[in-house]
């Protein structure tokens, strides 16, 4: 019977497809005592034969879609496979004492983790975690059970998780998943951040979605209303069918902007950048009519990565970003870890408080052997386009005259032992915190521009974990405590003669584009697919107007009378 | 049976993307092939011990080769580490 379950719209678009339960199955493994040896020990060696097969395919899979280098990890599977040190330990095992194979094989391979996991050197701590992957793959085969991967699918899918991790969507093959369906997570998680960018529709924090939809079932996932429906009838999917014909028609008519510069009906310009985690995304940013990038997040280069990326590695990797935007504004955000970032390879201290504890420009602060090396590699590209560096989570003043004196320092050095340096490098920070914009009047004096973090700044303000569903309702964009610290930094920067970008999620809103437009915005900075869509939003709107709206939503009470005022 | 020393040059030492390589090169032959340093002496078939015998920047290391092909599984050894590197 029909029925359908409603979450969080999270990335527009409709798919119609089979549902693929992506769900860790329970690895249960219990210690019996084995009487055909033999037996056991050709279930072992069947199954290492079936993981070789299965980490072959792998392999080529991911070489053919994303080059060698990401396909190094299954080859480095693959040895550790058949490592002789590992498979005698767990045939001897089955002989000796009668273990049974899944058994003796986690006997085995707990042994080896926990040696790994206590050694000093962070690349060979990491080992662990491969020999952990290559046992839960090993044993499903011994088990027989089937384990979750989305880098099998082979064809069109909608898929239905508890939750994706950054590596989940990273594996997910755009030819075939149509889109999915999660049970946790929020408009600025992690995996519908991934949706937009892949530009398909997701429908996130729905509760019940693997407990209801079932594996293989015909389900219709709208990402505009956040409904996912059970069952449809014949009606409904003829209906949908022609919702994505028009869609797609609409998104030919937006692509003729791609080109365009972004002005208002009365004339008035503003810049639509790109939000960035790697060159690789630059192509898709330019496809999508940015006409600069706002936010170049560089921890992917670093969470990515085996080790610290060397300082001639972080060069390449802005050179490239500067030079494709062919001196186009491009605004770099140096490192911002911590909070749910993690780098594999650098000790943390466990915080109680991870979002309020040592993160991005605290954290190079502390550690300036991994904040210099990136400094210098900015300056070093700033010479191949137009730079401006931004530091994130300033808090205070002292922390921004911190990084600038860093900042000159390294400069200095630079040009004084000969490098090319560019001289109109623009230093900026992003305002997340609330003390910075209620500061920023003060601030605009040192800074050359802000750049507004709206996921932050609404959690720090709000007071609310955006990563805690239960406080979700607190995430409010359009609270007018919100818009008043917006309009403030705002101000502020023009009061300066300086500029304001956004490069949150509330950026690229559409219901938010007419207030922000009207508090005098100068940049929005958003995903690459919401660029031409909104460009053909502002293209209609008056800016004069807005500014009234603007006016009156500052004076509403609640976000609800906001969203109620720019509907009308 | 053939011995060699070798002086590890790598800046990693024998550690990834190489330690996987010289391991299968290693495994491609029928004899026995051992890696010491320090006088710990492990298979050079087995990523896991050789990965943590933990030979750095500067090691000296012995490689021993015993079997029907000996002479050729040191040339591939030999070949390999020039390669990658690693001496």
């Amino acid at each position: 019977m029909y029925s359908f379950i409603k979450g969080i719209a999270a990335s527009n678009g409709i798919a119609i497809a089979k549902a693929y339960r992506l769900i860790e199955p329970i690895l249960e493994v219990t210690e019996d005592c084995i009487e055909d040896v033999e037996m056991e020990i050709t279930l072992f060696v069947n199954s290492m034969k079936t993981t070789q097969t299965e980490l072959e395919f792998l392999r080529e899979k991911v070489r053919k879609e994303q080059g060698d280098e990401k396909a190094l990890i299954f080859d480095a599977h693959i040895t550790i496979l058949n490592d002789p040190e590992l498979t005698d330990a767990v045939k001897n095992s089955i002989r000796d004492e009668k273990s049974n194979a899944a058994y003796a094989l986690k006997q085995v391979s707990n042994m080896y983790v926990g040696m790994f996991e206590t050694m000093d050197d962070p690349y060979l701590r990491e080992r662990a975690a491969d020999i952990k992957d290559i046992t839960k793959r090993l044993t499903s085969h011994i088990l027989g059970v089937r384990l979750a991967d989305p880098s099998l699918i082979d064809e069109e899918v909608i898929v239905v998780a508890e939750d994706l991790t950054p590596s989940d969507t990273a594996q997910l093959n755009r030819k075939f998943v149509k889109g999915f369906t999660t049970n946790i997570g929020g408009r600025t998680s992690h995996s519908a951040i991934m949706a937009r960018t892949l530009e398909i529709p997701a429908v996130v924090g729905t509760g019940v979605a693997t407990e209801k939809i079932k594996h293989g079932d015909l389900i219709i996932l709208d990402g505009f209303s956040g409904k996912v429906h059970l069952q449809p009838s014949e009606e409904m999917i003829v209906e949908f069918q022609e919702r994505i014909e028009e869609y797609q028609m609409k998104k030919a008519e937006w692509a003729k902007l791609v080109n365009e510069a972004t002005i208002t009906a009365d004339g008035q310009r503003v810049e639509f950048a790109s939000n960035i985690g790697s060159p690789s995304d630059l192509e898709f940013a330019i496809a999508n009519g940015a006409e600069g990038i706002g936010l170049y997040r560089t921890e992917f280069l670093f969470m990515e990565a085996e080790k610290l990326p060397t300082e001639d590695e972080q060069f390449e990797a802005y050179k490239k970003v500067l030079e494709g935007m062919k001196g186009k504004p491009v605004v770099i955000r140096t490192l911002d870890i911590g909070g749910d970032k993690k780098l594999p390879w650098l000790e943390m201290e466990t915080e109680m408080n991870p979002f309020l504890g040592v993160r991005a420009i605290r954290l190079c602060l502390l550690k300036e052997d991994l904040f210099r090396p990136q400094l210098r590699a900015l300056l070093r590209a700033s010479a191949y386009g137009n730079l401006k560096i931004l530091f994130p989570m300033i808090a205070t003043l002292d922390e921004f005259r911190s990084c600038k004196a860093i900042y000159l320092e390294e400069k200095e050095n630079l040009i004084a032992s000969g490098v090319t340096v560019a001289e109109n490098i623009e230093i900026g920070i992003m305002v997340e915190i609330p003390s910075t914009a209620i500061l920023a009047d003060q601030f605009a004096k040192e800074v050359d521009f802000f750049s507004i973090g709206t996921n932050d700044l609404i959690q720090y303000t709000m007071a609310a974990d955006r990563m805690n569903e239960s406080v979700s309702y607190l995430y409010q964009p359009f609270n007018p405590a919100i818009l008043r610290l917006v309009k403030m930094v705002i101000d502020a920067s023009h009061a300066e003669g300086k500029w304001t970008g956004m490069c949150g999620e509330m950026a690229g809103e559409e219901l938010a584009q007419p207030i922000l437009l009207g508090l005098g915005l100068d940049e929005f900075s958003m995903s690459a697919p919401s660029i031409l869509k909104s460009r053909s939003n502002i293209k209609k709107m008056n800016k004069v107007e807005m500014e009234v709206l603007a006016a009156k939503a500052l004076n509403c009470r609640t976000a609800e009378e906001v969203l109620a005022l720019v509907k009308e | 049976m053939v011995q060699k020393e070798f002086h590890i040059v790598a800046e990693t030492g024998i550690h990834a993307r190489p330690a996987t390589l010289l391991v299968q090169a290693a495994s491609k032959f029928q004899s026995e092939i051992k890696l010491a340093y320090k006088g710990k002496e492990v298979n050079l078939k087995s990523i896991m011990a050789v990965l943590t015998l933990g030979a750095g920047k500067g090691a000296d290391v012995t490689i021993t080769v015993n079997g029907a092909d000996e002479e050729a599984a040191m040339e591939g050894i030999v070949t390999t580490m020039t390669k990658e590197g690693l001496i």
